[in-house]
């Protein structure tokens, strides 16, 4: 083999990797996204049943119901609209009412949004960045939610529990 | 005053540095030694200031002075000692003192090491770290400095975040640490190759080592980190694809490609621009995971809460650093010779296979932790790109990677033989399918793909002592002589082969772990029984016990195996009165490398107790994968081979003789 015919192999197997390698990302983009929503986000889009989404918002305070064998169902509202949701499983140690919550998992035919993952990330100062976020863009936000957040610079855990 | 003189010293830290990231460099311009040679007293001199700076925060933590603001808010008088010092690098300020003294500790080695080191090389190594090391403690300085005082000293402190109140705090973030910071060496050694615009033998010697070093650590503050979340998080998870956990996955990828690089540099003299342009990428990439999770852009485990001021400034650090580099590479990297030939079938291009497959998944993994990032930039829509992405995407890469990975070390340098490594590699190609057919006829009606990885996983092991078989021509001759022949083996060859044998190791226990996981999630009453994996698990109580500073819920479990009591399990709930939060700790029942894993929930009003039980099996492999890994990489640091100083060729050989 010439250098020349050494070069363009290295370059063409490359290139076959790299090609390989895009189209892995792009199909994986296509299925494996999910999007963040708030409940009046989720009732504005109209998010079709069985698609898997992020919500995001505070726990309804006095919507926490537990059932039988670790069933829970509570209320995610962002001010204007709220969005029931159920759970089995072990909520995380920092899930609390009205304080802020994630859930992924996907709506189902009569509206309620089946969790498999919650996931609660505050203590007393901090709520998570997508739902502050959200809440400030709704004019939801009240100044203490997130007092002080200089102040707690210990990293904040992400507590979740999957099924 | 303990406080004002850390301070101090780490202005005069700072005040050292930027000397140090000049002076040497006219030095080198104008050829004058005592200048050149002024960059490795200011390094060491650096390293002492670092240090008196950060064993003033910790006095500070361990005094509990809560006069200072960052002690005030991350420690507790009642805390027990040793959280006392984790404490200390916890918290936002702390960590990145300690990055820092970390940055002047490899400095300080090199200083004090690099005596065969060409002047002028030095010179501009140290330059380079020092350029780091100013932007640092003036982000320090500026944005986070720990040493701040409280007007009115209050009298007890906010407490550490429980979560971090664990053994895991004391080990991996030093660890971590170590491996991110490590790769400083090899950046600045890669700069200052372009500013010299040479690279000659000693460069690649002095690299490899160093690059060593770093991974070595890397991989094991990355296993630890693992770990810590897979028992302290609570839901027996290990590895998440968590954007803060990726940061620490890209450089170790970027790393190890680094690492094979670095042996076709130095042995074959070939590869150079890409190695050097690997040194800048893996350094960058450690820079971009200290940006992630020090400027709070992510939601992630390990986010800090925000602070837009910190986050600008370590994103100028980056783009400074790593668009710096990245231009000069573009400038100079033209000027740098390129070096010897070889043919796609060979030891460098099996090399090369292995770089082209690590930075292309490497890159996957860049795109999928960037990628949320970018799109709520540019059009405010928010999503996750989770375990599904990752796993679509870095499995199928890793696959090819994991069959080539036997075949490299049986290659020669220069022009290999396939056929000739294909059929030395036939006992691991059987040994692996046979482990397909046992595994698939053990497990039939299962998971198809189960059986092919853990073939995989074989592959790679037997792989591994085939070609210690080969080399030590086992089962061909007397066994005194392969004995005699394992004695004479250089080191780095084992070291690679245990390294490599790691990998499969790990993969075993990550196919096992997610595949026939099985769990009982549910809600126990005293004296209730739990069934899994044919273990039995009896709740007989719960007990109540007062910490240091938390009081701890304890439950207790009589585990037993076809009616034998094994053992007691005591996973408990405690609950840190100062911060108002709880926190899981799990217990663990270790069976070979299988384990048993209880974490608690929430107690019911009627006193039924909330359960997660997991039976993971061989879980514990994953983690002895890169124990083994990090062995290899030992043993390959201790090859004599490194240790011998490069530019005095007639003088090592002559000392290699003598010494056998």
């Amino acid at each position: 083999m010439t250098r020349k015919q050494r070069r363009l192999t290295m370059i063409g197997g490359s290139l076959a990797v790299l090609a390989v390698a895009a189209a892995l990302v792009l199909n994986a983009m296509r299925d494996s996204i999910v999007f963040f929503s708030t409940p009046s986000m989720a009732a504005e889009k109209h998010i079709p049943a069985g698609k898997r989404f992020r919500l995001g918002g505070l726990v309804q305070p006095g919507s926490l119901v537990r059932g039988d064998n670790l069933a829970v169902s509570f209320s995610v509202a962002d001010g204007s609209t709220k969005l029931p949701v159920a759970y089995k499983g072990i909520l995380p140690d920092l899930f609390r009412e009205g304080q802020g919550v994630i859930a992924e998992g996907a709506l189902d035919t009569s509206g309620v949004f089946k969790a498999d993952t919650v996931l609660a990330k505050h203590d007393e100062t901090y709520m998570p960045k997508d739902v502050a976020d959200a809440l400030k863009k709704q004019g939801h936000w009240k100044d203490d939610y997130g007092a002080k957040p200089s102040a707690s610079a210990a990293p904040q855990p992400t507590q979740g529990a999957s099924k | 005053m303990i406080a004002e003189a850390g301070h101090y010293a780490l202005v005069l830290a700072l005040a050292l540095a930027l000397i140090q990231s000049t002076v040497p460099i006219a030095g080198a311009r104008w050829g004058d030694v005592a200048l050149m040679n002024l960059a490795r007293s200011t390094a060491l001199a650096q390293l002492l200031f670092v240090a008196v700076s950060f064993a003033a925060l910790v006095t500070l933590h361990v005094n509990s002075d809560f006069s200072v603001v960052n002690v005030f808010e991350n420690s507790h008088s009642m805390k027990p000692l040793i959280y006392k010092i984790t404490g200390v690098w916890g918290n936002h300020e702390g960590s990145m003192l300690l990055w820092v003294s970390i940055l002047a500790l490899f400095g300080g080695l090199v200083a004090a090491f690099g005596n065969n080191l060409p002047l002028s090389l030095r010179a501009h190594v140290l330059a380079v770290q020092a350029w780091i090391a100013s932007a640092f403690y003036l982000f320090i300085l500026v944005t986070s400095n720990p040493f701040l005082r409280i007007a009115i000293p209050p009298i007890e402190g906010r407490d550490l975040n429980p979560v971090l109140q664990d053994i895991g705090l004391a080990v991996h973030p030093p660890m971590l640490y170590l491996g991110y910071v490590g790769f400083s060496i090899s950046f600045s050694f890669a700069v200052a190759a372009l500013l010299e615009g040479r690279i000659d033998a000693a460069w690649a010697r002095w690299v490899r080592p160093w690059t060593l070093v770093a991974w070595i650590f890397l991989t094991l503050g990355i296993a630890m980190g693992s770990y810590w979340a897979y028992y302290e998080l609570g839901w027996g998870g290990w590895w998440f694809w968590d954007p803060v956990e990726n940061a620490s996955l890209m450089p170790w990828l970027a790393g190890t490609a680094l690492l094979h690089s670095a042996v076709v540099m130095e042995k074959r003299n070939a590869l150079k621009v890409w190695t050097i342009l690997l040194s800048i990428l893996t350094f960058s990439l450690s820079l971009l995971g200290t940006f992630l999770v020090r400027s709070g852009v992510l939601t992630s485990v390990h986010a800090f809460a925000t602070d837009p001021t910190r986050g600008v400034f370590i994103l100028l650090i980056l783009c400074l650093f790593i668009g710096g580099s990245l231009a000069l590479y573009a400038w100079r990297a033209s000027a740098l010779k390129q070096g010897g030939l070889f043919a796609p079938i060979s030891r460098e291009g099996a090399l090369v296979l292995n770089n082209l497959f690590l930075t292309t998944a490497c890159a996957t993994v860049f795109i999928g932790t960037l990628y949320p990032l970018a799109l709520e930039v540019l059009t405010n829509d928010k999503i996750s790109v989770g375990a599904p992405f990752f796993n679509l995407t870095f499995g199928p890469l890793f696959v090819p990677l994991m069959l080539a990975v036997p075949f490299g070390p049986l290659l020669a340098w220069k022009r290999g033989d396939l056929l000739g490594a294909a059929q030395r590699l036939t006992a691991a190609g059987i040994a692996a399918l046979i482990a397909i057919a046992l595994v698939y006829a053990w497990t039939f009606g299962g998971s198809t793909f189960a059986p092919l990885a853990i073939g995989l996983a074989i592959w790679v092991i037997a792989g591994a002592l085939c070609d210690l078989a080969e080399r030590l021509a086992l089962f061909r001759g007397p066994f005194a002589s392969s004995l005699q022949r394992a004695r004479g083996l250089p080191r780095a060859t084992w070291g690679t082969a245990f390294a490599h044998a790691g990998v499969g190791v790990a993969l075993i226990g990550i196919v096992c772990e997610t595949t026939w996981n099985s769990e009982y999630i549910g809600s126990m009453q005293p004296f209730e029984v739990a069934k899994i994996a044919g273990y039995d698990l009896k709740l007989d109580g719960v007990t109540q016990r007062q910490g240091p500073n938390f009081r701890e819920m304890i439950a207790q479990f009589t585990i037993s195996l076809d009616g034998e009591r094994l053992s007691v399990m005591t996973p408990s709930k405690r609950n840190f009165t100062t911060r108002g939060s709880s926190t899981t700790e799990a217990a663990l029942l270790t069976r070979g490398a299988s384990q048993l894993y209880i974490s608690l929930g929430e107690t019911a009003a009627d006193g039924a107790l909330a359960v997660r039980i997991y039976h993971k099996p061989l879980v514990l492999l994953i983690w002895w994968g890169p124990l083994l890994m990090a062995f290899g990489g030992m043993l390959s640091l201790s090859d004599r081979r490194l240790r011998v100083g490069a530019p005095k060729p007639a003088k090592t050989s002559h000392a290699l003789q003598a010494a056998e």
